[in-house]
C-alpha cells in the first residue's frame, strides 16, 4: 500500500485540478490527486480541445469550398465523419496521455478512481464501489468540474437528443440540426455541423446570440451567421420535443407563437452545472449555492482547509479560469507573498465558430452600467490588408476605453484569428496601460494585429486607415 | 564653432543656480554688453551679459530652470558666417568629462561641472503602471508616498486608487498643513527664500543666541542730524546728504565696534576670528524676503559717505541690482524695524558674524534724571550675540560703548 498522508490532495484532473497539483509539487509539497475518468478533465477530453480539432476539419472543409477565391483548383471535395471524429479522438488522447506524464515528472501521485470527503482532513477514494484508499492532508482542493445542464424532457439519449458529449462523436451529419443555446458551446457545434452541411437552425431565449459578448459582436455574429444560411430565433424557446422513429418534432416558440418543426437531430447546449453530488459535502461547513460551491475570492470554502476551483465554484466556466485559480489557490496556501485575487474583468473568452470571437474586459453596455464615460473604437477587418489578403475581411476589433482615466476597460473582436490576438489586449490590461501606450507600442505590418493598434486609434479619433 | 555659454558663477561658493529669464530669444542677434539672460543665486538676481556677438542659436537651459549647475552650458552662441547647422550634433565640450577647464574659464573649477542642468533628481525611480501615473497625477497624489502592491511591489491602479492625497508624506519632508477650510495658496519657494530659510534655521538651532537691550537718549542725536542736515552744502539744486537717524546709529556702532573690537568676530571650529575692519551689513526688506547688503569699512568712513552707500544699496537691493560682493561678507549685522513704531525686537544672528542689533522706535518716554522726571526721545536697541565668541560681560561693554557714541554724538567726529 502506497503511503496516504499528503500536503495536498486535488480532487478531480480537470485543468483546475491538475495545474493545482502541478504548481503545489513546485512548491515543494507532496500531492495526491483522484481523477474518476480522464486526466485533462473535459476540457482536454471532451470540450475545448476535441471541439477545436472538429472545427479545424470543418475550416479546411471550408477552405476548399472556396479554393476558386484564390485560383485553386480541389475537385472532389468531401469528407469522412469517422476520420474527422478518429482525429479528434487521437488529439485528446494524445494530449491526455501528455498530462499523465506532467504528473509523473512533478512526482504527483494519481489515484484512478472517485474521490469523497470523509471526515477532516480525509479523502476516501473508491473504484467501482469497492474502496481504493483513504487518503489524508491538511488541504484538499475540490476541482471537479461541471457536466451539461440537462433539461427536463430533453434528456440525452445517444441517439436524437445530443448533448456535448454526443455531438463530439457523431454518428452522422444530420440534414437538419436544432441547437439549443447560443452560448460558446452552442454557436461553435452550429458552426461545426452547418459547414459540414446541416441546415442549421439556433435558438435562443435571450434577444441575441452569444450573450456574454458585446451587443455589437452578438449584432455582427448573426448577421455573418444568417447569411451563411443557418437559421438563428432569438428570443425563442423550445417548447417540447417529441421522438418520432429517426426524426425529433419541435414546439417552437418565436415572437410568442408556437411552430412544430422536424429536425434530425438536436443539440442541448443551455448552460452547465457544477458536479457537487457525492463528493461528501455533506456535514461539512463546505456551502453550495444552487450547483456551484461557495467560495472566497482565495478559493476558500466554509470549512477549513477545503477549497474549491473553476467551473465548481462557478460562472465563468472557462478552462483557464479553472486553472489559474488552482495556482492562485495552492500560492496562497503557501503563504506565498504579494498575491491578488483574480480579477474577472481580465480572463478573455473565445469562441471559436466562424467568423470567431474573443473578448476580454467590460462591454461598452456594462461598462456604461458601471459608470463609467466610455470612448469606444472600432476597426473593420475590411480595412486591413492582412485580412484582404487573407480573404477574410470579416469582422472588427472594438475597445473600450475610460474616457477619464484612459484605462482599456475591455476588448471585443470578431473575425478571422481573433481568438490568437484577444491576449494582446488582456496583457494591456493587466499592465494597467492606457490608450497612451497602445499608441505608441509598434504593431507589425501587415498583420491583422494592427487592427488592434488602429482601434485604439480611432477611440481617439485618430485611427489612419479608415 | 559656436560658443558656449556658461552658466556663471556669481560668488566663489556658489555651485548653482537657476535660470530666471532669458532676455533674448533663439535667433536674436547678441552685441558684446546686451543682456542675454537673468540668474537667480543666493539672494539677489543677476544678469549676465554677453561677452561675445553672435547670433543665439540655441537655448540649452530654458527659462525658468532651477538647480542649474556652475559651468554647464545654457547657451549657444552662433559666430558671424555660422549657421544653426553648426549646432547639429554639437557635443558640449564643457560636458566631457575631465576635459580640463580651459585656461580661460574665470572661475576657478571648484565647481563640478555638470553636463545635464535642471535634472532634478527626484530621488529613486517610482514603478508604477502607466494607468496608476495617471490617475496619481490626476488626484495630485505624490506617488513616492504610494506603497506599491503589484509585482515587484510596482503602484497599480488599487494603490493610487485607495491613497489620498497629502496623507502618508514621506517622512523626510515637512508634513503637510493640516486641511483649513478655505483652501490655501501655495506660493512656491524662491531661491531667497530657501536660503533664508535653511541660514535661520541653522543659526536659530545652531548658535547659542543671549540678548542685551539697552535704551539711549537720542534727543542729542536727533540735533546733531537737525543741524547737519539744515547746513548741507546744495548740489545741483539738492541738499548734497540727507542723513537720517539709522544712519547715525550705524555710524555709531560701527565706532563702537571699532572700539570694542571683541565683538567685531566670528567663531569658527578652531578660532575666534577678529576683524581689523566693521564691514556692516544692512538688513533691507525687499520683495519676497530680504538682504543683507554691507557698508565696508564703516567705521572709518564719514557720516554723509556710509548714508549715501546705504542709499544706493537699499536702491539696488529693492531692484535686484546688488552684486555678490556687495551682500556678501560682512562682520556685523543691523536691522532697523524702528519706522514701522516697533518698540524693540529681536533678531537672529546673520551667520557667520557674531553679533546683529535690532532697533526698534524712537519714541518720547518719561525718564528720571538726577531724581526728576523729565521726557527724553529713548530708542530701544537688543543685541543678540554668539556667546561662543562673545560673553556677557564683553556684550555689555560693547553695549555701553555704543550707548555712549550714541547719546554723545560729537564722538562721532573722532
Amino acid at each position: 500500500m502506497a503511503d496516504t498522508n499528503f500536503d495536498l490532495i486535488v480532487v478531480g484532473g480537470g485543468p483546475g485540478g491538475y495545474v493545482a497539483a502541478i504548481r503545489a509539487a513546485q512548491l515543494k509539497m507532496k500531492v495526491a490527486l483522484v481523477e474518476a475518468n480522464h486526466l485533462g478533465g473535459i476540457c482536454l477530453n471532451w470540450g475545448c480541445i476535441p471541439t477545436k480539432a472538429l472545427l479545424r476539419s470543418a475550416e479546411i472543409y471550408r477552405q476548399f469550398n472556396h479554393a476558386k477565391d484564390y485560383g485553386l483548383s480541389v475537385e472532389g471535395i468531401g469528407f469522412d465523419l469517422k476520420a474527422i471524429v478518429d482525429r479528434s479522438r487521437k488529439v485528446s488522447k494524445k494530449l491526455n496521455m501528455g498530462v499523465g506524464h506532467l504528473l509523473k515528472k512533478n512526482k504527483v501521485e494519481v489515484f484512478d478512481g472517485y474521490a469523497k470527503l470523509a471526515g477532516a482532513g480525509k479523502v476516501s477514494v473508491t473504484k467501482d464501489a469497492k474502496p481504493v484508499a483513504t487518503l489524508s492532508a491538511k488541504h484538499i482542493i475540490l476541482a471537479t468540474g461541471a457536466r451539461a445542464r440537462v433539461l427536463p424532457g430533453m434528456e440525452p439519449d445517444g441517439q436524437l437528443i445530443w448533448y456535448y458529449k454526443d455531438a463530439l462523436v457523431p454518428d452522422c451529419v444530420p440534414d437538419r440540426l436544432l441547437v439549443i443555446g447560443s452560448g460558446a458551446i452552442g454557436i461553435e457545434f452550429a458552426s461545426f455541423f452547418h459547414t459540414l452541411g446541416s441546415k442549421t437552425t439556433v435558438v435562443e431565449m435571450l434577444d441575441r446570440i452569444v450573450p456574454a459578448e458585446d451587443a455589437e459582436v452578438s449584432a455582427f455574429l448573426q448577421k455573418s451567421l444568417t447569411k451563411d444560411g443557418m437559421e438563428i430565433l432569438t428570443s425563442a424557446g423550445v417548447k417540447g420535443l417529441k421522438k418520432n422513429k429517426a426524426t425529433v418534432t419541435a414546439t417552437l416558440e418565436v415572437n410568442g407563437k408556437l411552430e412544430e418543426r422536424e429536425f434530425d437531430r438536436v443539440i442541448v447546449a443551455a448552460g452547465i452545472v457544477g458536479n457537487v453530488e457525492d463528493l461528501g459535502l455533506e456535514g461539512t461547513k463546505v456551502k453550495v449555492d444552487r450547483t456551484h460551491v461557495v467560495t472566497n475570492e482565495w478559493c476558500e470554502t466554509g470549512e477549513p482547509g477545503v477549497y474549491a476551483i473553476g467551473d465548481l465554484a462557478g460562472a465563468p466556466w472557462l478552462a483557464h479560469k479553472a486553472s489559474h485559480e488552482g495556482i492562485l489557490c495552492v500560492e496562497k496556501i503557501m503563504g506565498l507573498k504579494g498575491l491578488h485575487p483574480m480579477k474577472a474583468a481580465l480572463i478573455p473568452g473565445c469562441t471559436y465558430c466562424h467568423p470567431q470571437v474573443a473578448s476580454v474586459g467590460l462591454s461598452e453596455a456594462k461598462a456604461v452600467e458601471q459608470g463609467y464615460k466610455v470612448r469606444v473604437g472600432r476597426f473593420p477587418f475590411q480595412a486591413n490588408g492582412k485580412a484582404i489578403a487573407l480573404g477574410e475581411p470579416e469582422g472588427f476589433v472594438k475597445t473600450v476605453f475610460d474616457a477619464v482615466t484612459g484605462e482599456l476597460l475591455g476588448a471585443h473582436m470578431v473575425g478571422a484569428e481573433v481568438t490568437e490576438l484577444i491576449q494582446g489586449y488582456a496583457i494591456a490590461m493587466g499592465l494597467e496601460t492606457t490608450e497612451a501606450e497602445l499608441m505608441h507600442t509598434v504593431f507589425p505590418h501587415p498583420t491583422l494585429s494592427e487592427m488592434m493598434h488602429e482601434s485604439v486609434l480611432d477611440a481617439y479619433g485618430r485611427a489612419v486607415h479608415f | 564653432m559656436p560658443i558656449e555659454i556658461l552658466m556663471p558663477a556669481l560668488s566663489p561658493t556658489m555651485t548653482h543656480g537657476n535660470l530666471a529669464k532669458w532676455n533674448k530669444a533663439e535667433g536674436d542677434t547678441v552685441s558684446a554688453g546686451d543682456v542675454l539672460c537673468e540668474i537667480e543665486t543666493d539672494k539677489a538676481t543677476m544678469e549676465v551679459e554677453a561677452v561675445d556677438e553672435g547670433v543665439l542659436g540655441k537655448i540649452v537651459v530654458p527659462s525658468g530652470t532651477e538647480g542649474v549647475a556652475v559651468n554647464a552650458v545654457i547657451a549657444l552662441l552662433l559666430e558671424e558666417g555660422e549657421d544653426a547647422k553648426a549646432l547639429q550634433g554639437y557635443t558640449s565640450k564643457a560636458a566631457a568629462p575631465a576635459a580640463a577647464a580651459p585656461a580661460s574659464a574665470p572661475v576657478a573649477a571648484a565647481a563640478p561641472v555638470a553636463a545635464a542642468p535642471a535634472a532634478q533628481a527626484s530621488g529613486s525611480r517610482v514603478s508604477a503602471s502607466p494607468l496608476a501615473k495617471r490617475i496619481a497625477t490626476a488626484k495630485g497624489l505624490d506617488l513616492a508616498s504610494v506603497q506599491g502592491s503589484g509585482p515587484r511591489g510596482r503602484i497599480v491602479k488599487r494603490d493610487v486608487e485607495n491613497a489620498k492625497p497629502g496623507v502618508a508624506q514621506p517622512a523626510s519632508k515637512s508634513a503637510a498643513p493640516q486641511a483649513v477650510a478655505g483652501g490655501h495658496t501655495a506660493i512656491p519657494h524662491t531661491q531667497m527664500r530657501r536660503i533664508i530659510a535653511k541660514r535661520l534655521t541653522d543659526s536659530a538651532r545652531d548658535i547659542p543666541h543671549f540678548n542685551v537691550t539697552i535704551d539711549v537718549q537720542i534727543d542729542k542725536l536727533l540735533s546733531v542730524r537737525e543741524y547737519l542736515n539744515a547746513t548741507a552744502p546744495i548740489v545741483n539744486d539738492k541738499p548734497a546728504y540727507k542723513i537720517s537717524v539709522n544712519d547715525i546709529i550705524v555710524k555709531a556702532t560701527a565706532l563702537a565696534l571699532k572700539r570694542v573690537p571683541e565683538c567685531n568676530v566670528s567663531y569658527t571650529d578652531d578660532a575666534i576670528l577678529r576683524f581689523d575692519q566693521v564691514d556692516m551689513s544692512i538688513a533691507v526688506a525687499i520683495d519676497g524676503g530680504l538682504i543683507t547688503p554691507i557698508v565696508f569699512d564703516c567705521a572709518n568712513k564719514g557720516l554723509a559717505q556710509v548714508s549715501e552707500e546705504i542709499k544706493m544699496l537699499a536702491k539696488k537691493a529693492r531692484d535686484g541690482k546688488l552684486m555678490p560682493e556687495e551682500f556678501q561678507g560682512g562682520t556685523f549685522t543691523i536691522s532697523n524695524l524702528g519706522m514701522f513704531g516697533v518698540k524693540s525686537f529681536n533678531s537672529i544672528i546673520n551667520p557667520p558674524q557674531g553679533g546683529i542689533l535690532s532697533v526698534g522706535a524712537g519714541e518720547q518716554r518719561p525718564v528720571v534724571k538726577n531724581g526728576e522726571l523729565s521726557i527724553a526721545t529713548v530708542v530701544t536697541l537688543t543685541l543678540a550675540v554668539d556667546h561662543r565668541c562673545i560673553d556677557g560681560a564683553t556684550a555689555a561693554a560693547f553695549a555701553k560703548e555704543l550707548k555712549a557714541v550714541i547719546e554723545n554724538p560729537v564722538a562721532l567726529m573722532l
